[in-house]
């Protein structure tokens, strides 16, 4: 009887099983916000609109997207031990992130003192400043995250046995990239 | 039941003990992150608040037992229907329900803990703080008329009564971090159930021989990530609106107030089946116990848990007949809430054939088991009646509809939570529960319950509107809410037996032993109550019912599954 059982299966590491859940409830309050960003597309009563006020943050975006590339190279260097090539994929990740924060902020800084949009002016402003800045402040967690985990690795606190934690947060790091996607397709493309 | 005999494999010898200075059992208490201590206090915590919103029941009850009465202020009972439901669902519910599962999952699948201990120690405090949030409101708050005053917009607050022209001062604020925070403590409690089902099973605990709890709690936890997300999503929008001036829910500025009732129910309505999965779950484990036969259509179960946690996504607006959403949405939600019954459906059948030929035992767990599949039954039913469109139009809003949901969350969950209390107490505390006293409880509110939620619906159908502060004589309703007040009373008679139960069976109860049922499943292979670490030796499974294979070594459930 002891022949018939089974050898047990390797479960999968509980970090990425974690992440994967918080991922999901996180793509949740995403879609409400993105739902209620396209409800209200061409609602506002008064201006300004989209058109006039919006452009396609480029910089930023090219940034963004990078940094997932970046934060790859820093997960796979670190699985081959090769500590000094992670330190500076993830010095890159970090960089390319605040890019992306400083295009958002000198994009709100000119919509607000130049084009007079706040949250409270209309529709357009109280969706679009809500779901930038929800996907803006998970951006600032992930570069907080990265940021400690650049100053362990400087440090030489970080080795291949953290291979898959570093993975862990790589996964987070992604997910906000695939929203940014979303966020840039529906506001910048769709709703202008 | 056959009384506890010594199996090979399992280490009798209790866990030393040293009696600690009461200021480090609390200090222990409060630091600690053992999946059991956290699934206590979440039970106790949730208690402690089932009798403050029960109280808040009865004062209802009270109030509306007679025409014209005025024994509370029309404010007061405002703000008593809000907190009741308020209360009930995110503060009695959902942690009573995260506690059992605490406690239970790792010990069900052979862990030692959870995936990760110390987020559920921090889900716990962030949503006890959320209970002790909502309540401060009724110091804390301004409200209204200045004075201190609670959150009374209603449990599921509809805009634009909650903007900030219609509800000033902080008593609605109070309401939406308190829910928020609690949303926050869910996810990350749910989150953690997950990883531990997936990542933390013992030795040959396949997918496929997990207990059923095991899996409704794992389809329960999936569904709250995509339920109570967006809620928390909707509260940040909400307070967006009341704080920086945005206009969500402003139908000044073009905002909607439609939109804010899809957000709360498309949470709502899957909240209902996150509540009623771990019911299911115990009743699951507790009829093959009590009727000595597995449970029939293990296969079937589990695809019904899983199908009931889809199709729950799709129901949602069910409660938004009365709205006007137009023909082609509401046929869509009247065939999907009709759909929902058939997984339903399929999960009634399986438990009577359960209990079908079997040698069934009615002690006071199975006897709430059979009071709940009969009730679960009849709240089913009223469900099909609502669920047509025509027949909400004319009923909704009323009592009627009240009573249908309480028989759900009374008549099926609240007693299908007695029953786990009756089963799983001699496992946590090691003492059996009184018998005599259970049935006490078991009768006295199994008769409260059905006079007053029996009676409910028909004052519904009279025309009776819920949350009416009082109403004039010769309607019809006088006779009929009286009784349903007498009924409530009754309930909070049997509640309190059953405390009352716990108490004295902590400290005179029968020596209970490692397993008085003479079940199947792995939390009952260790010490009653288990040790921090839970399992001396991590077990190995070779089959769904790896007790039944240590007790009969000779015929083993292996080599039939």
């Amino acid at each position: 009887m002891e022949s018939t059982l089974e050898t047990p299966c390797t479960l999968p590491y509980r970090g990425t099983v974690g992440m994967a859940c918080l991922i999901v409830a996180e793509s949740a309050i995403f879609i409400i916000f993105v739902v209620a960003y396209i409800f209200y597309i061409g609602k506002s009563l008064s201006g300004p609109t989209p058109a006039q006020v919006l452009e396609l943050p480029i910089l930023g975006t090219v940034c963004l997207l990078s940094s997932s590339i970046t934060v790859h190279f820093a997960v796979s260097t670190l699985r081959k031990n090769h500590l000094s090539s992670c330190t500076l994929w993830l010095a890159g990740t970090v960089l390319l992130g605040t890019i992306f924060l400083i295009t958002t902020a000198r994009e709100w800084y000119h919509l607000i003192h130049d084009k007079g949009l706040t949250i409270q002016t209309n529709l357009f402003g109280t969706t679009y400043y809500s779901l930038v800045g929800l996907h803006a402040t998970h951006v600032v967690v992930g570069l907080m995250m990265l940021s400690l985990v650049l100053g362990f690795s400087v440090f030489g606190l970080v080795n291949e046995e953290h291979s898959e934690k570093l993975e862990t947060l790589s996964l987070y790091w992604h997910f906000v990239d695939a929203v940014w996607v979303v966020v840039f397709t529906v506001v910048y493309v769709l709703g202008r | 039941m056959s009384t506890t005999h010594a199996v090979e494999g399992i280490n009798e010898t209790p866990a030393t003990e040293q009696r600690l200075p009461p200021l480090n059992v609390v200090y222990e208490w409060l630091t600690t992150v053992d999946h059991k201590k956290i699934g206590l206090m979440y039970i106790a915590y949730a208690l402690f608040f089932l009798v403050i919103a029960g109280g808040e029941a009865i004062l209802m009850r009270i109030q509306l037992s007679m025409p014209n009465n005025h024994f509370v202020s029309p404010q007061v009972f405002n703000q008593l229907f809000t907190m009741h439901g308020t209360t009930m669902v995110f503060f009695v519910g959902m942690p009573i329900l995260f506690g059992f599962g605490n406690y239970l999952v790792p010990l069900m699948i052979g862990a030692r803990d959870m995936a990760f201990p110390r987020l559920n120690a921090f889900s716990f405090w962030i949503s006890a703080f959320a209970g002790f949030l909502l309540y401060f409101s009724y110091v804390g708050a301004s409200g209204l008329y200045a004075a201190g005053s609670a959150p009374d917009v209603g449990w599921f607050a509809y805009a634009p009564l909650t903007a900030r022209v219609f509800s000033p001062g902080h008593s609605t604020d109070y309401w939406t971090l308190a829910v928020f925070l609690s949303g926050v403590g869910s996810i990350g409690t749910a989150l953690n159930i997950v990883t531990t089902i997936i990542c933390m099973r013992c030795k040959g605990m396949k997918m496929s021989r997990m207990p059923l709890l095991v899996w409704l709690y794992l389809v329960m936890a999936n569904l709250v990530f995509v339920t109570v997300s967006p809620l928390t999503a909707a509260q940040i929008m909400l307070t967006l609106d009341r704080y920086l001036g945005a206009h969500f829910f402003d139908t000044q500025a073009g905002g909607s107030a439609v939109l804010w009732m899809h957000f709360f129910w498309i949470f709502g309505h899957p909240e209902v089946y996150v509540l009623v999965l771990p019911a299911f779950a115990f009743v699951n484990e507790i009829v093959p116990v009590f009727s000595r036969k597995a449970i029939f259509g293990y296969p079937a179960m589990v695809a019904a848990s899983v199908g009931i946690g889809f199709i729950s996504l799709s129901v949602w607006a069910h409660h938004m007949f009365t709205v006007g959403m137009g023909a082609a949405a509401n046929t869509f939600f009247v065939f999907a809430t009709m759909v929902i019954s058939v997984p339903t459906g399929i999960k009634i059948f399986n438990w009577l054939a359960t209990i079908w030929g079997g040698h069934v035992i009615f002690a006071t767990p199975m006897m709430f088991c059979v009071a709940f599949l009969f009730q679960f039954l009849i709240a089913g039913l009223t469900g099909i009646m609502l669920s047509a469109a025509p027949f909400d139009w004319q009923l909704g809003n009323s009592y009627f509809v009240v009573a249908h949901f309480h028989y759900v969350l009374v008549g099926a969950i609240l007693t299908a939570l007695f029953g786990a209390f009756y089963y799983w107490y001699p496992k946590i505390t090691g003492k059996m529960l009184s018998e005599a006293l259970g049935k006490w409880h078991f009768w006295l509110f199994i008769i409260g319950f059905h006079l007053t939620f029996d009676f409910m619906h028909i004052p519904g159908l009279l025309g009776m509107p819920r949350r009416i502060y009082t109403y004039e004589a010769g309607r019809g309703w006088d006779t009929l809410n009286f009784i349903v007040g007498v009924g409530s009373i009754l309930q909070a008679a049997g509640v309190l037996i059953f405390v009352f139960n716990m108490v004295r069976s902590y400290y005179k109860g029968k020596e209970a032993g490692h397993d008085p049922w003479d079940a199947w499943t792995l939390e009952w292979a260790t010490t009653s109550p288990p040790p921090a670490y839970n399992f001396a030796v991590l077990p190995t499974v070779k089959s769904r019912r790896p007790l039944w294979d240590l007790k009969h070594p000779e015929d083993p459930d292996s080599d039939y599954e």
